[in-house]
């Protein structure tokens, strides 16, 4: 088989004179699609989706748009362009030329955190392939389908630094990143959170609000990478993950606007009688973000690692923002304060500040992310109601590191089992609530409509009108 | 960090002892299900022996392994209807990661050594079920299963490894540690598995270890299977494997009491057994009691004796002696062996071990002699024997000064209680060294005229004249001599250099043939010691030292 390379799958990466990769791809691009095929947006093959393809990284070429059938999407290979003379600018390697290529003796861990990566894109998409079934618009209905070929096309990255950079292992990596299966006990994906299920549109903006900004956060570790082809990915495909995190938040933000407007016009602020006007009450919004947000904290892994220690002191993976970071981007006599249990309370412990980069990473996350809540507060305030959500306290519902399985309360108090169990229906969605939620879960794709729960947006795709026909289903 | 390595070792006054009991394990569940038994690894994090370290991903210190031994002579004696062991994990996603480094890194040189050696013994008692007591073992490794996890693997008889595309098998020692898979891990990949040796060259430099189908084809694992399909594997195997086991069904299980042991400033004191110290010549006096009474003939009295049976008592009672002198008196560094009593009663005793060696728990019981003495020859101390008067060098008790070092006799002829030997039928067999060969054939390395010659002597009780003939012993000094030249003989010797002795030690006692046991006491853990104290390893930048820091090992680059 062979492929037009320039025309199939636009790039800057010289594929067109490059034998390594077009070997290696020749083989995954069919498995790839396959794998889409069989994975991807459930039932969707023959739609035209008006989607946004980049086909270079230059600014008018990131960002074009038109009607394309998804299995036709061209999955492009990018990096953001090499600053020249870049140096490493963290770690045992600081102020040494960066990599081009993988140094034998980091080859191992930088492709363990390629794949753990990679893995994570694919596995949304499989997470969110039935929701095409219920969108609640057809407007939705392509942001849907943007987040998924864009998930695509990370992958497209991830398995681009495996092929070019890592011989027959990167490989076999590649090809196993289109076996595995989000939720599939036999052949599960790497990350606990990638193997849960996104059952509703609410699930899927929180998904998309939360856990892509651990993605975002990931990225920008990355893009501070010594090693110059995964920093040139990683910085390309934040830009892209902005999207996704536009998606979340103005989707959760519309349904709150919704859930106001009918609670203002009804005069009604019981959680049941909101519910019985077929809208998304407060509580349960809350409820939604207490386990998206400690779900996706866990992401972030352990509090005191020694793997984020080795990746950042060999110069894999580096600090969000560390040039704005002063101090001596070594971190050797420095420390991080980090949550301990001790006798049943929480106690802040100063931690080498080298094993506490992951703790740092999931601070800068929760900062970030209460800025987006502030601004969904301020819709409910707008409406005049009283009533403000939060993110629950960082020991909240964590199942992985020092505070895994601890009992405490969204505000930050250690509980007992028993205060435990005697609030958890308050603090997490029961099966009442996601029951609830599926209720309201009905396809509505007439241009410009809109289900019940969820308010318009306030503007288009691309300057495009709302009632656009974003989606022809042909 | 000289203060830290002193923390691991016991402060005098607080010793650690091996006694345990099911009921108080922190970091193993055994269950059982017909003639299958399922030991399960599920590590209390906060569970270490000594403070400083955290026993995170199933990762074990010497507290993990004392109740894997516990475990394992539990399966052995209580459980004689157990016919396969499943070694497992019931954390998820994770077998045992091995040895905890941090552990490592904080210990001293000795008692990383001594960790090392007891549980290279232990995964060999594991083998040596197997192949002597019908007691098989599948490890079935439902995760990540790196390093020492890996290393109990291959001690089991069979490795069956869950393929949900992230688990591996992995020895990554040499790329992350800097030092070598050193708990028999790389000679069983060569001598058991017969991994080819530029596969093995690959897999153990590559810390990620080697996935399910590739880790079949390099014969690292027996076999793999998918999660959802991965117990039923394992119970097939299990049970094909117990069809090879010949324990009885019907076997009365014997519980191992608690052993009654008394320690205070002059040593360690048991009902068989007693252990006095002299601290101040750094010597040990090991003294075994015979049969105070007549032992039982038939097996219906062996049975009833249970633990108390002599043997059996004795044994436990022995190798606790030598696992409490080796764990928490280190300067002591040479151990007078001595034995007191009447040479028929062992002898009576040698022969129901004959005689009904085809029941299970005679034979666990002749299992558990033979791994106590083989702890004898791994043991860095050196081994007098002294033969003296009221001794009682018998059969399984001349084993004691066969092993030794060197051995001591008193002649005196001229005496009516001048102190005799015996050789017995247990001496030929029964009691293989490291070396797979009784002691008698390594002492002559095979060579049959003098093994023949004391065959006919079996039975006999033998003067000192006639066991130097025989060459059973080293020196006859007569009773003018025999005080001084036993007791320069010790002077001098503890005199020595106590590294120089552990080599030179081990290089005599491991004479003949190669074994899997010698190439792992004698060249494995010999390289891995020399590696332990290497400034690669172990320097304010080695790899050990530095790892989980985040600091980079820096390494003398020059090859030796």
């Amino acid at each position: 088989m062979s492929i037009d390379y320039e025309q199939k799958i636009p790039n800057n990466v010289d594929l067109a004179g490059d034998k390594t990769l077009q070997r290696a791809l020749e083989h995954w691009q069919p498995e790839f699609l396959n794998w889409w095929g069989d994975m991807g947006p459930e039932g969707s093959g023959a739609f035209d989706v008006y989607l946004r393809t980049a086909i270079s990284v230059d600014p008018g070429g990131w960002a074009n748009f038109g009607h394309v059938k998804m299995p036709d999407y061209r999955w492009g290979i990018f990096l953001n362009p090499a600053i020249p003379d870049r140096k490493i600018s963290f770690g045992a390697h600081k102020g040494e030329p960066v990599w081009q290529e993988v140094p034998g003796e980091y080859r191992s861990n930088l492709r363990r955190i390629i794949v753990t990566q990679g893995d994570t894109e694919p596995a949304s998409v499989e997470q969110q392939r039935h929701l095409g079934l219920t969108c609640p618009s057809l407007y939705d209905l392509r942001n849907l389908f943007q987040v998924n070929v864009e998930e695509g096309r990370h992958l497209w990255a991830m398995v681009y630094l495996l092929h070019r950079y890592f011989g027959r292992d990167g490989r076999e990596e590649a090809e196993a990143l289109l076996e595995r299966r989000s939720g599939d006990a036999d052949n599960p994906r790497i990350l606990g959170a990638f193997n849960e299920r996104t059952p509703d549109w609410l699930s899927f903006f929180m998904f998309t609000y939360f856990t892509d900004r651990d993605g975002k956060f990931q990225l920008a570790a990355l893009a501070e990478s010594a090693f110059d082809p995964l920093a040139r990915t990683t910085k390309f495909m934040h830009t892209e993950e902005a999207h996704h995190m536009f998606v979340g938040e103005s989707g959760v933000a519309r349904i709150i606007q919704r859930t106001c407007e009918v609670m203002a016009q009804n005069k009604v602020d019981d959680p049941a009688r909101v519910r019985s006007l077929g809208v998304i009450d407060l509580p349960t919004m809350q409820r939604y973000v207490n386990f998206h947000s400690s779900v996706t904290l866990d992401l972030f892994g352990s509090d005191v690692s020694s793997n984020a220690a080795t990746f950042y002191t060999t110069g894999l993976k580096g600090r969000f923002e560390e040039a704005r970071i002063t101090d001596d981007h070594v971190l050797l006599d420095q420390s991080y304060p980090v949550f301990e249990p001790v006798a049943g309370a929480l106690v802040t412990r100063e931690a080498p500040a080298l094993n506490a980069l992951n703790e740092r990473l999931r601070d800068d996350f929760v900062k970030d992310s209460v800025a987006g809540i502030a601004r969904w507060n301020r819709i409910i305030q707008k409406a005049g109601i009283d009533f403000q959500l939060a993110v629950p306290h960082k020991a909240f519902h964590r199942q992985i590191g020092p505070l895994a399985g601890l009992k405490v309360s969204p505000e930050g108090r250690v509980l007992s089992e028993a205060q435990w169990s005697g609030h958890v229906g308050q603090w997490l969605p029961t099966t009442e609530d996601r029951a609830f939620v599926g209720s309201l879960m009905g396809r509505v794709v007439e241009p410009g409509k809109f289900v019940n729960w969820i308010a318009p947006p306030a503007a288009g795709i691309n300057k495009q009108p709302v009632n656009f026909e974003y989606v022809r289903f042909n | 960090m000289a203060h830290a390595a002193v923390s691991l070792q016991p402060q005098s006054g607080q010793w650690v002892t091996f006694d345990t009991h099911p009921e108080q394990y922190r970091h193993w569940k055994l269950s059982f299900d017909g003639v299958v038994a399922t030991l399960q690894m599920n590590v209390d994090e906060e569970g270490g022996l000594r403070p400083g370290y955290k026993l995170k991903l199933n990762s074990y210190d010497l507290g993990v392994d004392i109740e894997l031994y516990d475990a394992l002579q539990r399966l052995r004696f209580e459980h004689p209807e157990v016919r396969t062991v499943v070694l497992t994990s019931s954390k998820e996603r994770i077998f045992c990661s091995g040895a905890n480094i941090f552990m490592l890194g904080l210990s001293s040189h000795a008692w990383k050594v001594n960790f090392c050696k007891f549980t290279n013994e232990t995964r060999n008692g594991i083998e040596d079920s197997s192949r002597h007591s019908g007691l098989k073992f599948l490890a079935a490794c439902n995760g990540t299963t790196a390093g020492g996890g890996y290393e109990l693997a291959l001690a089991c008889d069979e490795i069956l490894l869950v393929d949900d595309r992230s688990a591996a098998v992995s020895l990554p020692e040499v790329p992350l540690l800097g030092v070598l898979p050193g708990t028999g891990g790389l000679t069983r990949l060569t001598d058991k598995r017969k991994v080819r040796r530029d596969h093995a060259d690959i897999f153990c430099t590559v810390s990620e270890g080697v996935r399910a189908p590739r880790a079949k084809e390099w014969r690292l694992i027996d076999d793999h299977a998918k999660p959802q399909q991965f117990a039923a594997l394992v119970q097939r195997r299990a049970l094909e494997l117990a069809e090879m086991s010949d324990r009885p069904h019907d076997g009365q299980g014997v519980g191992l009491t608690l052993l009654a042991r008394t320690i205070d400033e002059h040593g360690y004191h048991y009902s068989h057994v007693d252990v006095r110290i002299d601290r101040k010549a750094r010597t040990a006096t090991l003294t075994v009691q015979a049969p105070k009474a007549e032992q039982p003939l038939d097996l219906a009295g062996i049975l009833a004796l249970g633990a108390e049976w002599w043997p059996l008592a004795m044994a436990r009672e022995l190798d606790d002696a030598i696992l409490m002198l080796r764990t928490n008196d280190l300067e002591i560094g040479t151990w007078i062996l001595k034995t007191r009593g009447e040479l028929g009663r062992v002898l009576a005793v040698d022969a129901t071990l004959v005689s009904h060696r085809g029941n299970w728990f005679v034979r666990e019981t002749v299992a558990m002699l033979r791994r106590t003495l083989a702890r004898l020859d791994v043991t860095s101390r050196s081994l007098f024997a002294l033969i003296d008067k009221t001794s009682c060098f018998a059969g399984t008790l001349l084993e004691l000064a066969l092993a030794a070092d060197r051995s001591y006799m008193l002649a005196a002829p001229e005496s009516s209680d001048a102190p005799r030997i015996a050789v017995s039928a247990m001496n030929f067999e029964s009691y293989e060294s490291a070396a797979r060969l009784s002691r008698l054939g390594s002492r002559f390395y095979g060579e049959s005229k003098p093994i023949e010659g004391i065959r006919a002597a079996i039975g006999r009780a033998l003067a000192a004249e006639e066991a130097l003939t025989l060459g059973l012993v080293t020196a006859t000094p007569d009773s003018l001599d025999w005080d001084d030249e036993v007791r320069l003989a010790i002077e001098e010797r503890t005199s020595l250099s106590p590294d120089a002795l552990t080599g030179l030690e081990a290089s005599l006692r491991f004479g003949g043939p190669e074994t899997l046991e010698t190439r792992i006491f004698g060249r494995l853990s010999a390289w891995q010691n020399w590696i332990f104290i290497r400034p690669n390893a172990v320097g304010e930048a080695g790899a050990l030292k530095v790892f989980g820091t985040g600091s980079k090992a820096r390494f003398n680059w020059e090859r030796i």
